[in-house]
């Protein structure tokens, strides 16, 4: 028989390797000069489906990104990677979308599929380190969920046991179909792409058949609850991160300076 | 609708989590803020549930609760998603109260989301402020609404997010993040059993095993804390870095960099994905201060930092900067310590 998997991957601009140029002198991000990636615990997600589907024979691999076009490159690497099938979610109506308006697009696309045993998510994505989509995309698809999972301990036709990242620990939690499970990288490291699977979907475009593009009325989504319409969170404001460097006093790295640092220290009561 | 402002109370192996405590503590700030602005009579509620619980709503009283809704049920004991979010979603669309604050913990960021998607609210994740304000947008004003304020694209900015049109309006929030209250023993609040909503068709998470260890130190609660980075160099030379803590009755705290060479074990590490520390000084020895690092004690009171690099970003948060190797001014702090206390 096999399992129906599914897997949402995001696009995001890579945060965490900022330069000064990324910012713009109003101290908005510059979202063209950032690089964009494959969100990296989403590959984490992509590399359990593909465990799973290697261990019970007759399992696919359903990609799904939402996204501008521009973020077929997420689902091009899916694919290198052994991806069934992909799909991009995209309308201009999605635009401004926050975590719920995303949850529930992306629930719409996932009953689009059909029949579905597992949704992967990573746990979080790392523009916005929400950890929310996963969640409340299971709470939309009304089924089960675990999140911060680092390994798929055991799997087969009617249940899984997963590991769970905990505060100071962890918890061994079995659940049957459908669950959502979303991703830490703390468990098995993603697979590269195979260079078979680069020749054949190299030059694949979005809107070929092998990326279809759905869009709202394609997955059935109500305009009212998508994008910014259906976001009840708005941001009022925006700042970059002022450090407050005009504070700093240089101590002198001598035993006058220091002694002199301490005694600052002690008579203000901060130490001692 | 009540104006009331809630706190989702974790409790694990029957202890409250300390940001519970926390958050009860801020939501008193709020409620007072709130009223004073629009006149009106916010109360603090607290929501607990678990197994045998009730014995642990004193303790959130003390902290700032006026009222503490219990839900007993032996399918509460520990924390699994459907029964936790029904129970929430059912008592908030009964109380209808403003603002759920919830701790950013595996658990809060777990149930949070969900409660939100089921009564299509707004929810934003890991504030680390939270205010009273007004909110106008395209003609329309809306009065005392919820900042909650964040940091996003990896901390290098600060973002105020709302949700006027829907109650509640809900946030996560980190440990260590907001100050705790004092507690007040001889303050009074009202115990509400609620009755359990939850059916064994909602239990659909089976524990097989949970295992939780205590943590080899709790940087939340230090008031000094000398920290060590790639800088310290080695294993061995965090043996300086803890003499010198232990002689200015200090916690050893660590940068991720450090904890991965593994200098030192990660109940120690400070920072986005570690613990965050607002303790009355901070001593940075050889941490370069990215900004994952910061995220977890910029709000630190005094700010110490040793670097032999005059430029490492981590000058620009510092009250106090010494330009020197570790191993050379480490020994002369202590010395000079030594002598004055
Ligand atoms: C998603 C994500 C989450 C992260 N979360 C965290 C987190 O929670 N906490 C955290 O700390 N980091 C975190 N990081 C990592 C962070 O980006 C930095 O890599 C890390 O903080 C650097 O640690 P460091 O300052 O000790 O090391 P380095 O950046 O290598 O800096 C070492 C410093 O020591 C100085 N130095 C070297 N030798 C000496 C000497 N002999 N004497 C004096 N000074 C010396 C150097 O000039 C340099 O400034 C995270 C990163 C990512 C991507
Ligand atoms: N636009 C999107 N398209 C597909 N999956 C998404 C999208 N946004 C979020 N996700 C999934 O939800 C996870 C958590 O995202 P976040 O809540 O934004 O931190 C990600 O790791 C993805 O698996």
């Amino acid at each position: 028989m096999g399992l129906n998997l599914v897997v949402l991957v995001k696009q995001v601009p890579d945060t965490q390797n900022i330069t000064g140029d990324a910012m713009k002198e109003d101290g908005t991000v510059n979202r063209g000069a950032l690089p964009a990636i494959f969100n990296p615990e989403d590959l984490y997600a992509l590399e359990a489906a593909l465990r799973v589907k290697e261990e019970v024979a007759g399992s696919q691999v359903h990609v799904i990104t939402m996204g501008p076009p521009a973020a077929e490159q997420v689902l091009k690497e899916s694919l290198y990677r052994g991806a069934d099938t992909v799909a991009l979610i995209t309308d201009r109506k999605f635009a401004g979308a926050d975590t719920l308006a995303t949850s529930y697009a992306l629930k719409c696309a996932i009953e689009k599929i059909g029949k579905y045993d597992i949704v992967f998510c990573g746990r979080q994505a790392i523009d916005g380190d929400t950890a929310q989509v996963g969640p409340q995309t299971a709470e939309k698809l009304g089924i089960n969920q675990i999140t911060c999972v680092s390994t798929i301990e055991q799997i087969d036709e009617d249940s899984l046991i997963a590991r769970r990242s905990i505060e100071g620990g962890f918890e061994i939690v079995k659940s049957a179909y459908p669950i959502l499970v979303t991703m830490t990288d703390e468990g098995h490291a993603p697979r590269t792409s195979s260079a078979i699977k680069v020749m054949t979907y190299k030059n694949t475009k979005a809107g070929d058949k092998e990326i279809p593009l759905w869009n709202i009325d394609f997955i059935g989504a109500d305009v009212e609850a998508c994008g910014l319409k259906g976001s009840p969170t708005k941001v009022k404001k925006i700042e970059s991160v002022v450090l407050k460097s005009e504070e700093l006093q240089m101590v002198e790295n001598t035993d006058e300076g220091i002694n002199n640092l301490m005694h600052t220290l002690i008579t203000d009561h901060t130490l001692g | 609708m009540s104006n009331n402002i809630w706190v989702f109370v974790q409790q694990d192996d029957g202890k409250i989590a300390d940001v519970s405590l926390q958050l009860v503590s801020k939501a008193t700030d709020l409620a007072k803020d709130y009223n004073k602005k629009s006149g009106g009579n916010a109360k603090v509620e607290a929501v607990l549930m678990g197994d045998k619980v009730k014995n642990l709503a004193a303790e959130v009283i003390q902290y700032g609760a006026e009222k503490v809704f219990c839900i007993e049920d032996t399918r509460l004991k520990n924390y699994t998603p459907l029964p936790y979010t029904k129970v929430l979603v059912e008592l908030i669309k009964e109380q209808e109260p403003q603002i759920i604050l919830y701790g950013a913990t595996t658990t809060g960021r777990d149930v949070g989301p969900r409660v939100a998607s089921a009564l299509k609210v707004g929810l934003t994740a890991d504030c680390t402020e939270l205010e009273i304000g007004n909110y106008e947008s395209r003609g329309e004003s809306f009065e005392n609404i919820l900042y909650q304020i964040r940091p996003a694209f990896g901390g290098n900015i600060v973002a105020t997010i709302v949700a006027p049109e829907k109650k509640p309006q809900m946030a996560t929030v980190r440990e260590g993040v907001m100050k705790l209250n004092n507690p007040d023993p001889s303050r009074k609040g009202e115990i509400v059993d609620v009755a359990s909503v939850v059916e064994d068709s909602d239990c659909l998470s089976e524990i097989i095993e949970r295992v939780k260890k205590e943590k080899s130190v709790n940087l939340t609660a230090s008031q000094i804390i000398v920290s060590g980075g790639m800088g310290v160099g080695t294993k061995e030379g965090f043996d300086l870095i803890a003499d010198f803590a232990k002689t200015i009755g200090a916690d050893v705290a660590a940068s991720r960099a450090a904890v991965d060479a593994g200098f030192i074990n990660k109940d120690h590490q400070v920072g986005q994905t570690g613990v965050t520390v607002r303790p009355k000084l901070y001593i940075a020895c050889g941490i370069s201060g990215a900004i994952q690092h910061r995220a977890g004690m910029d709000e630190s009171a005094k700010i110490i930092a040793v670097n032999n690099d005059p430029d490492a970003p981590i000058f620009q948060i510092a009250h106090y900067g010494i330009v020197g190797e570790i191993g050379d001014v480490i020994p002369k702090l202590k010395k000079a310590f030594m002598a004055k206390a």
